[in-house]
């Protein structure tokens, strides 16, 4: 998704002189052809998160579409106030980049996690936050997060995703986007995970199991429509999402179903139960660990069904 | 209006305006009187064309000043003197930290101190970028340079050049509690300023003189101008005393207060 990013940014470069894209000393190797083709759209700050954003939001309110861009918890929690006071206060078209949301950065260690941002970053009035699922995703939500000039918040893997059967749906802001057709088990993914579900899915599809996988890439625009067809035609919902259970996903869902009176049949969150992730692993190791992987995702729907 | 008579009326407006609505930092908003006076006097901004692409920006960092701000904008005309008897009530558009909805002349809402500096840099590195004439200006106070943000903007902008970059710290040397030398002691100031490769003007504060001469003084990197103040300057009984970052005046004071200031 990094690079999706990158190459999204830089077509749209070619033909907007706004487009500013400032690194907090992070991106080695990534960003260099951006920043020799757009030298005077690029800037390192150094490692100061802080004067990144707050720079970033004096260079928006001039009229730059500003791009800020570091890894893991660096360009978020490092920076909230920045974020929440200067861009966001003032609506100013500030857009917060983080690779490797989750456990992207594995074996680096619990301060490279980034498992908490997707909620802190949600409550936050006036930004919008998008979790791609893919390639796809990310190129079509770098597009729409430059001219909704406003702040927004993307949440990117390092590695490429793409799904070989994914049904080819649209992607618009605010919606959420349906990747597999399946009638048994629905599931709300956010992020990287989607290709956790599509693997569970064809996994289970040799069990004459189908699963509905939904993209929700949107956290805060959320579908309510897609939400209440998804409860209403399903038995079993499910959500995954590599952030803590608290104000993610599948929050985000369940006050939905609150606020809009949906009374799911069976319902499963799954994320991080409120700890942070001590153990070392690759990122794959780590979603199993903490109950995130393909086998716990199998496991969840076979209880639903009662299998 | 001379700038003299312009800071006395700041001074008057903002004892009336935290004694109505009993708000704190009066002493803060008096020791800024005299630069926002000599400030705003020189600096290209347009009560009539707020908004204008051009226009010099000006961050108050320490937001908590507010109203020494709302005040000279008032006088200005950016909007109405009448507006300023609602700070800090309820509905108003006044908060007791500086805000820009609604406020007519406010670039920037502050509040949390060490956001200001880093703006204005933007702001600054904005105009290098697209070759536009206007200039950046932030007011700190001296408390607020505890704060780290503040010293990641002090290194960055010598570092790019930010010859249209001023700031500005209001150096009375008390902060929330008590003198800045026993909080955390800044100094060297000058001597740190110099090594980040700032030009550095060490004034006083309250002289007019001194303010236009740092202000308009050609500039070859970022300019910051170390403002030698009195917290409370100009009510006797407010200056230097922290009790003043937190009290507002009351019927008494408020009318001693006055009768000081117009003398």
């Amino acid at each position: 998704m990094r690079d999706a990013f990158i190459e999204s940014l830089s077509k749209i470069a070619e033909n907007d002189e706004d487009v500013f894209l400032i690194t907090g000393d992070l991106g080695f190797g990534v960003l260099d052809n951006f920043a020799e083709k757009f030298p005077s759209q690029f800037l390192n700050v150094g490692v100061a998160e802080q004067n990144m954003t707050g720079m970033a939001t004096g260079l928006a309110l001039s009229g730059y579409k500003v791009f800020t861009y570091s890894i893991a918890n660096f360009t978020t929690l490092r920076c909230l106030e920045q974020i929440r006071n200067d861009a966001c206060y003032h609506n100013a078209n500030v857009n917060v980049v983080s690779i490797g949301g989750g456990f992207g950065y594995g074996a680096l260690g619990m301060s490279h996690h980034a498992t908490e941002d997707l909620s802190i970053m949600r409550s936050l009035p006036n930004i919008e936050v998008i979790a791609p699922g893919d390639d796809f995703e990310t190129k079509e939500a770098t597009k729409h997060v430059i001219n909704s000039c406003k702040p927004s918040y993307l949440r990117l893997e390092r590695a490429s995703h793409t799904h070989d059967d994914d049904l080819g749906n649209i992607f618009e802001y605010g919606k959420i986007r349906q990747i597999r057709e399946g009638n048994d088990v629905a599931i709300f993914c956010a992020g990287g995970v989607t290709k956790v579900a599509m693997n569970a899915a064809k996994k289970l599809s040799e069990k004459n199991i189908t699963l509905g996988v939904y993209s929700v890439h949107s956290l805060k625009a959320i579908d309510v429509e897609t939400i209440s067809n998804v409860f209403e035609n399903y038995f079993g919902v499910i959500t995954i999402e590599e952030n803590n259970l608290i104000g993610g996903l599948g929050s985000a869902i369940s006050e939905i179903c609150i606020d809009n009176r949906i009374f799911p049949k069976s319902f499963k969150r799954m994320g991080l139960q409120d700890i942070y992730s001590s153990v070392v692993g690759s990122q794959e190791y780590l979603r199993d660990y903490y109950n995130l992987g393909e086998e716990d995702l199998i496991k969840n729907v076979l209880e639903i069904l009662d299998k | 209006m001379d700038t003299i008579n312009l800071a006395k009326n700041i001074r008057i407006h903002v004892l009336k305006m935290t004694s109505k609505g009993k708000s704190s930092h009066v002493g803060s908003a008096l020791s800024i009187a005299d630069i926002l006076a000599v400030l705003y006097t020189n600096i290209n901004i347009d009560p009539k064309d707020p908004l204008h692409h051009e226009r010099d920006r000006f961050i108050l960092s320490k937001g908590h000043a507010g109203a020494a701000v709302y005040a000279v904008l008032a006088e200005l005309g950016f909007f109405s003197k009448e507006v300023l008897d609602t700070h800090y009530q309820d509905g108003s558009i006044l908060s007791g930290h500086v805000s820009h909805k609604g406020v007519p002349g406010v670039e920037f809402s502050t509040g949390s101190l060490g956001h200001g500096l880093s703006v204005a840099t933007g702001f600054a590195l904005a105009a290098k970028r697209r070759s536009l004439k206007f200039n950046s200006y932030a007011l700190l106070s001296d408390g607020e340079l505890d704060e780290g943000s503040n010293w990641e903007a002090i290194l960055f902008a010598p570092h790019h050049n930010l010859d249209n970059l001023t700031c500005i710290v209001d150096y009375n040397k008390l902060q929330s509690l008590t003198t800045v030398k026993e909080t955390l002691n800044i100094e060297p100031l000058k001597d740190k300023l110099l090594s980040f490769g700032w030009d550095v003007f060490d004034i006083d504060g309250h002289k007019h003189d001194h303010i236009k001469d740092a202000l308009t003084a050609k500039a070859t990197k970022p300019k910051f101008i170390i403002a030698n103040t009195i917290k409370g300057k100009g009510v006797s009984f407010m200056e230097n005393k922290v009790v003043w970052h937190y009290r507002s005046a009351n019927e008494d004071e408020l009318s001693k207060g006055i009768k000081e200031l117009e003398e």
